[in-house]
C-alpha cells in the first residue's frame, strides 16, 4: 500500500488520512524513503529534516486519534529554503547562508504547521531567488525529473522537481518575476502566485519586495486551493499583507466554465514563442472553449516591455534587501579582514554568486546619482502603464489565458552565459508580478517528452476564477497526471 | 569687511515612545547591548517593519504647534549606506514627501524684537546603533539597541543669524517637544541633538557662501560654541584669500574646536528610493483635526497669557514658560494661595528654582509640593511671617520638617503683631540706644534702620517690620 | 560596452562587492550587455505617468506602541560571526 502514497494528490492523502486507511507517520516515512532513494540524482533539497517531521507526523496522528486533526493535519510538505524555519538551517540557496539557522518562522511556515503539516525539508532554489534554471544555487543545479540532463526551471526548481518527482505531494515556493510557474510549467506540476498581499511575506527572505509573493507547487488545482486556503490571510507583522476576506477556495472547484470570458493576448504568441509550446497553449485554448467558456482577444499593449521594466525594478530592491548581508550579525563573513571596507566587500564577494552580485550591481547602478531618473524611475512608470493595460483588460474579461513559458525546459548550461536569453524565460509571466496580479500556471501538454505549462491571469484577488477556470481544464485533460517515468 | 553668518539647524529629537519605530523592541534607555535589538532591528533576513501609530501622532502634533502642514500623505524612503550601526545597509527615513512641512516659529532676537524662523520641513526616521571602542583591541563593538528608536528631524530655514540665534531657536523647539510631551529631550541621553550647517557671507550679500556642517551637537553651550568658532575659522580662511571647503565637522568640546570628520572611503550616493516594505501614509483631515483639540498650550501663548492674567514680569514669564510643568506649577500656587502673582513669581524663580537647582531636582521631584509652596505664601500675606522669615520656614519644608504652618508653630516663628509688645520692645531699644536717639532727633534720620534692626534682633526676626517702623517714628518724633 | 571598467568599479565599490579579475571583465560585459536591453525603456513616453511603487494603491497600516518582542539576544547571536559581551565585533572603526 505504502508504494502507492507517493502518487495521490494532496487532497487524495488527506481523505486517506481521514479514513484512516494508513497514519501520517507510515506516509512521512514513505516519502522520506523516496526522498532517500531520489534525490541524489534530482539534487531538489538542500535539507531533509526527518527528525522533525516524523515527530510533527506522530503529532499529528495522536491530534487525529484525539479529534484534533487540522486541515492540513499530518499531510506532509516541503518548503523552499527561503522561508525562515526556526532552528533549521535556511540558507536561501546562497554560500552567504551556509550557516544560517533561523531563529524564528516565517508566518507561512506557522500557519502551515499550525494547520498540521508535516515539513519533510526545505528545497533547492536559485541563490536568492535570482534565477529562471536553478543554476545560480550555491548547492548545485536541480535536475528536471523529466530529463536529467535539464533544468526544472528557476527559482522554485527544487520544490518544483521534488512534487513532480513525487517526493513530496506539494510545496511552498516564491514568485518574484514567475519563480513559481515558470519551473511548475518545466516540470508538469501546478503552479500557484496568489495577489500581492495575499499571502504575508514575512519570513520569507526577501528578493524583490514590491513583486515577491509565496505560493505553492502541487499536483492539481484542488491541492492549490487547500494549501492557499490556510496560508493566505493578514499579517500585522508584514506592511504588505492586505487585510482582505479569505473565500473558501475550495468552493471554486465545483462551478463549471459557463459563461468565463477567457482573455487572449496576441503578444503572448508572437516570435519569441516555440512553435510546438504554442500549439499546445492553443489546443487548450481550445479545451477550454468547447467547454463553455468565450475566448476574447485583448490587448497589453506595453507588454512587451515587461522584463525590461522587471529587471530595473527587482535588481533596484534587491541591491537595497541584500544589504544586511554584510557579515557582522550573520551569514558568511571573510577571514582576518584588514578594515571594515575589506570585511564587507570580501564577506559579499565570496558569499554571493556572480548572478546575484550582477543583480545588486545592476540595481545599485539604477539607482545612482544620474541614473535614477533614467532607470528606476522611467521603470517605475512603465510598470504602472503595464498595470493599467491589465486593469483595461480585466474590464473586458474574467482572466487572461497563454503560455506560461515560451519554450519547455532546456538543458542544464544551455542559456547560463547570456543573461538576457535567461530573463525571457520570464516574459509571459513578469507583467503579473509588476501588477500585483495572481496566476497560476497548469500542465497541457508536452514536446519531445517535455512538460508545458497554460498560464492564466487574473484580476486582484482573483485566485477563485483561477482555480476554478485551472481545475476544470484539469477534469477536461489528464496531462496534471502524468508522472516521470523514472519516478513512478 | 563685516561678515554675515547663516546658520540653519537640523534637529534630531526622540520621540518619547514605549516601542520603537518599525518593531516592537523596547525604546528603554541603558539596556545591556542587544537586548533591545529584536529581529527587525537587527534587520535579520526575512522581517518586515511595521510603522507605530504613536509617531505618526507625535510628528503630526509637532506640525501643528509649529503652525505647518500634516501631509495627507507622506513616503518613507531608504537612505542606502553601509556603516557597522545600521544594521540594514539602509537607514528607513522621510526623502521627497516628509511627514510635516512649512512651519514657523518666533524667537527673540537679540534687539528685543519678535524673529520668525522658518521650518522647512520634519520628517520621520529611525536611528541607528552605536560603536564602542573601549577594550576590545583592534575591534569595535556595535550595540543595536538604539537601532530603530523613532526620531523626528526638524530642519529649519537658513534664518539663523548668529550662534545666540540659534541657540534661541533650539531652546523654543526643545520646550515645544517637551510641551508636547512628544520627547524627553534628554541631551545627555541623546534624545535632543543637532546640525549645524554655517557659512558666512559678505553682509548685504543675497548668496549664501559654502557652507559647512557641524554634527552632533548634543547640549546648547555647544551648540553656541561651536558655531562661533566656527564663525571665526570661516572668517580666517576668507580673508587670508583662502576658500571655505563644503565638508562635515566634528566639535571637539575639549579643544573648543572644529575639525573635518575623517573622509569616507567614496563619496556618498546614497540611492533614496521609496521603501517597498512599506506603504505611503496616509493622514487625513478629520485626524488632524481630532489632534488640534488636544493640543495643550504652548510656550508662547502660555508666556504672553502669563504677562496679560498674572501681571508678571516678562523675563519671569520666560523662565516659568520654559517648561510645561514648570508653568503648571507656578499656575497652581498662584490657584492656591491669597499672595500676589508677582510675588509668587519671585519665590517660584527665585528661592524654589534654586533649590531645585542646587538639588539637581527635576520639578516633579520637588520635596515641597505647590499646596505646601502656597500654604507658606499665604503665611506671608497674611502677615505671619515676614518675607525673610519665610526663607527659613522654606528651607526647613525643602529638609521635610512638616508644612509651613507646623514649622512656624514648632520653631515659633509666628511674627510679633501684638503693639503693646512691639511698643514694649521698642522702649527698650530706644532706653538703651540715648547717643543715637539724639542724633536721630538732631536730624539723622537715616538711623531709623538702626533703630528697626535693634527691634528685630530682640525678636529674633519676628516683629512685624511695618510696624516697627510706624512705631519707632511715633516714639522718636 | 555601455559600461566602461572604471563604472563598473565605482558600482561595486558602492555595493560593497569585491570581485575577482575574472569575474571582473564578465561582469563588465554582462552588465553592459544588461544595461543595453533595459535601455529601450527610454523609447517609451512616459510624460505625466505616476511611478508605480506598489502593486496595490493601499494606505501604511499603523500598529499600536507596545512593546511586543522579548530579549532573545543569545539565540539569535548564535548566527553572529563574532560577538563579545554581547556586541557585534567589526575591525576597529575610527571616526
Amino acid at each position: 500500500m505504502a508504494a502507492e502514497l507517493h502518487q495521490r494528490t494532496l487532497s487524495e492523502l488527506a481523505a486517506g488520512l481521514e479514513a484512516g486507511d494508513f497514519s501520517s507517520v507510515e506516509l512521512t516515512e514513505a516519502l522520506l524513503a523516496r526522498v532517500a532513494d531520489h534525490d541524489g540524482e534530482l539534487n531538489a533539497f538542500i535539507t531533509v529534516t526527518a527528525e522533525q517531521a516524523l515527530a510533527a507526523a506522530r503529532a499529528a496522528d495522536e491530534a487525529r486519534a484525539a479529534g484534533n486533526a487540522g486541515v492540513l493535519g499530518g499531510l506532509p510538505l516541503v518548503h523552499k529554503d527561503i522561508f525562515c524555519t526556526r532552528d533549521v538551517l535556511t540558507t536561501c540557496g546562497s554560500r552567504m547562508l551556509e550557516n544560517f539557522v533561523s531563529p524564528y518562522n516565517a508566518t507561512v511556515v506557522d500557519r502551515l504547521a499550525g494547520a498540521g503539516a508535516v515539513i519533510l525539508g526545505k528545497t533547492n532554489m536559485d541563490e536568492f531567488a535570482m534565477g529562471s534554471s536553478n543554476e545560480t544555487s550555491y548547492y548545485g543545479p536541480v535536475r528536471n525529473p523529466w530529463h536529467l540532463e535539464y533544468s526544472p526551471g528557476g527559482s522554485s526548481g527544487g520544490s518544483a522537481a521534488a512534487v513532480a518527482a513525487r517526493l513530496a505531494p506539494a510545496a511552498t515556493g516564491t514568485d518574484t518575476g514567475g519563480s513559481i510557474r515558470q519551473p511548475a510549467a518545466l516540470t508538469g506540476t501546478v503552479g500557484l502566485k496568489p495577489t500581492y498581499g495575499r499571502v504575508s511575506r514575512y519570513g520569507m527572505i526577501a528578493f524583490a519586495s514590491s513583486l515577491d509573493q509565496a505560493g505553492v507547487i502541487t499536483r492539481s488545482s484542488a491541492d492549490a486551493a487547500l494549501l492557499l486556503g490556510v496560508m493566505a490571510g493578514f499579517d500585522e507583522r508584514d506592511s504588505t499583507s492586505i487585510d482582505h476576506p479569505v473565500p473558501d477556495y475550495t468552493a471554486a472547484l465545483s462551478e463549471s466554465l459557463d459563461g468565463l470570458r477567457i482573455g487572449v493576448v496576441k503578444q503572448h504568441f508572437d516570435d519569441g514563442l516555440d512553435a510546438a509550446t504554442g500549439a499546445a497553449v492553443r489546443e487548450a485554448l481550445a479545451v477550454l472553449e468547447a467547454n463553455g467558456a468565450k475566448l476574447v482577444d485583448v490587448d497589453l499593449p506595453n507588454i512587451d516591455l515587461s522584463v525590461p521594466t522587471y529587471y530595473v525594478v527587482a535588481p533596484a530592491e534587491c541591491s537595497s534587501n541584500l544589504s544586511r548581508f554584510d557579515g557582522v550579525r550573520f551569514g558568511h563573513r571573510a577571514d582576518n579582514p584588514e578594515d571594515l571596507f575589506d570585511l564587507y566587500c570580501r564577506s559579499r564577494g565570496e558569499g554571493f554568486g556572480a548572478e546575484v552580485k550582477r543583480r545588486i550591481m545592476t540595481g545599485t547602478y539604477a539607482l545612482s546619482a544620474g541614473y535614477y531618473d533614467a532607470y528606476y524611475l522611467k521603470a517605475q512608470q512603465v510598470r504602472h502603464l503595464i498595470a493599467d493595460d491589465f486593469k483595461s483588460a480585466f474590464e473586458k474579461v474574467d482572466l487572461i489565458a497563454g503560455p506560461t513559458s515560451p519554450t519547455p525546459a532546456f538543458r542544464l548550461g544551455d542559456k547560463v552565459d547570456d543573461p538576457i536569453t535567461m530573463y525571457l524565460n520570464d516574459i509571459y509571466t513578469v507583467g503579473a508580478n509588476l501588477a500585483g496580479l495572481p496566476g497560476v500556471s497548469t500542465p497541457c501538454g508536452f514536446v519531445d517528452g517535455l512538460p508545458v505549462g497554460l498560464h492564466l491571469v487574473g484580476p486582484h484577488w482573483g485566485e477563485e476564477v483561477l482555480i476554478r477556470c485551472a481545475h476544470n481544464y484539469e477534469q477536461l485533460t489528464d496531462w496534471h497526471r502524468a508522472c516521470p517515468e523514472d519516478f513512478s | 569687511m563685516s561678515w554675515e553668518v547663516v546658520i540653519g539647524l537640523e534637529i534630531h529629537t526622540q520621540l518619547a515612545t514605549q516601542s520603537k519605530i518599525f518593531s516592537g523592541a523596547s525604546t528603554a534607555y541603558g539596556a545591556e547591548p542587544n537586548t533591545q535589538a529584536c529581529l527587525v532591528d537587527l534587520g535579520y533576513p526575512g522581517v518586515l517593519p511595521v510603522l507605530n501609530e504613536d509617531v505618526v501622532r507625535m510628528a503630526a502634533m509637532f506640525g501643528l504647534a509649529v503652525n505647518a502642514s500634516v501631509a495627507p500623505r507622506s513616503v518613507f524612503a531608504r537612505k542606502n549606506y553601509f556603516y557597522p550601526d545600521l544594521p540594514k545597509g539602509y537607514q528607513i527615513s522621510q526623502y521627497e514627501l516628509p511627514i510635516v512641512e512649512h512651519g514657523e516659529l518666533f524667537i527673540t532676537a537679540a534687539d528685543g524684537n519678535e524673529k520668525r524662523i522658518g521650518i522647512t520641513r520634519a520628517h520621520l526616521e529611525e536611528d541607528a546603533g552605536k560603536s564602542t571602542h573601549e577594550g576590545l583591541g583592534s575591534f569595535s563593538g556595535i550595540d543595536l539597541n538604539r537601532a530603530g528608536t523613532p526620531l523626528l528631524e526638524i530642519v529649519s530655514e537658513p534664518d539663523l543669524r548668529s550662534a545666540k540665534e540659534a541657540v534661541a531657536y533650539m531652546r523654543k523647539i526643545h520646550s515645544i517637544v517637551r510641551y508636547l510631551g512628544i520627547s524627553d529631550g534628554n541631551m545627555q541621553e541623546g534624545s535632543f541633538r543637532c546640525d549645524a550647517n554655517v557659512s558666512m557671507r559678505p553682509r548685504g550679500q543675497q548668496e549664501f557662501g559654502t557652507r559647512t556642517e557641524l554634527k552632533n551637537l548634543n547640549s546648547f553651550r555647544f551648540v553656541e560654541k561651536a558655531i562661533n568658532f566656527e564663525i571665526e575659522r570661516q572668517i580666517d580662511v576668507i580673508e587670508d584669500g583662502g576658500e571655505v571647503v563644503q565638508e562635515t565637522r566634528l566639535y571637539d568640546a575639549n579643544k573648543d574646536e572644529t575639525r573635518p570628520m575623517r573622509s569616507k572611503e567614496e563619496a556618498n550616493d546614497y540611492r533614496y528610493f521609496p521603501d517597498p516594505d512599506l506603504l505611503p501614509v496616509e493622514i487625513d483631515a478629520a485626524y488632524v483635526e481630532a489632534l488640534r483639540e488636544t493640543l495643550p498650550e504652548l510656550p508662547d501663548a502660555k508666556r504672553h497669557r502669563f504677562i496679560d492674567d498674572y501681571g508678571i514680569r516678562a523675563d519671569d514669564a520666560d523662565i516659568l514658560t520654559a517648561s510645561r510643568a514648570l508653568g503648571d506649577f507656578y499656575e497652581e500656587v498662584v490657584a492656591a494661595t491669597a499672595g500676589e502673582p508677582q510675588g509668587v513669581a519671585n519665590f517660584v524663580v527665585g528661592d524654589f528654582m534654586g533649590a531645585l537647582n542646587k538639588a539637581g531636582l527635576g520639578i516633579e521631584e520637588s520635596p515641597v509640593s505647590a499646596a505646601a509652596l502656597a500654604g507658606l505664601l499665604d503665611r506671608i500675606k497674611d502677615q505671619t511671617i515676614s518675607g525673610k522669615i519665610a526663607k527659613e520656614v522654606f528651607e526647613a519644608m525643602w529638609s521635610g520638617e512638616g508644612s509651613a504652618d507646623e514649622i512656624i508653630a514648632a520653631k515659633g516663628l509666628k511674627q510679633i503683631t501684638d503693639s503693646s509688645a512691639i511698643e514694649a520692645i521698642v522702649d527698650k531699644v530706644i532706653e538703651a540706644n540715648p547717643g543715637q536717639v539724639a542724633e536721630y532727633k538732631a536730624g539723622k534720620e537715616k538711623l531709623i534702620g538702626y533703630f528697626v534692626g535693634q527691634v528685630m534682633k530682640e525678636t529674633g526676626g519676628k516683629a512685624n517690620p511695618g510696624q516697627v517702623n510706624q512705631v519707632l517714628k511715633q516714639k522718636l518724633s | 560596452m555601455s559600461l566602461d571598467k572604471e563604472q563598473v568599479q565605482q558600482i561595486a565599490v558602492l555595493a560593497r562587492l569585491r570581485l575577482d579579475d575574472d569575474e571582473f571583465a564578465e561582469t563588465v560585459d554582462k552588465l553592459s550587455r544588461i544595461v543595453d536591453f533595459v535601455d529601450q525603456l527610454s523609447q517609451t513616453d512616459t510624460t505625466g505617468v505616476v511611478p508605480m511603487a506598489h502593486p496595490l494603491d493601499v494606505a501604511q497600516r499603523l500598529r499600536p506602541d507596545v512593546v511586543t518582542e522579548p530579549d532573545d539576544r543569545d539565540h539569535v547571536q548564535e548566527n553572529a560571526p563574532s560577538t563579545q559581551d554581547g556586541l557585534y565585533l567589526v575591525p576597529k572603526v575610527i571616526e
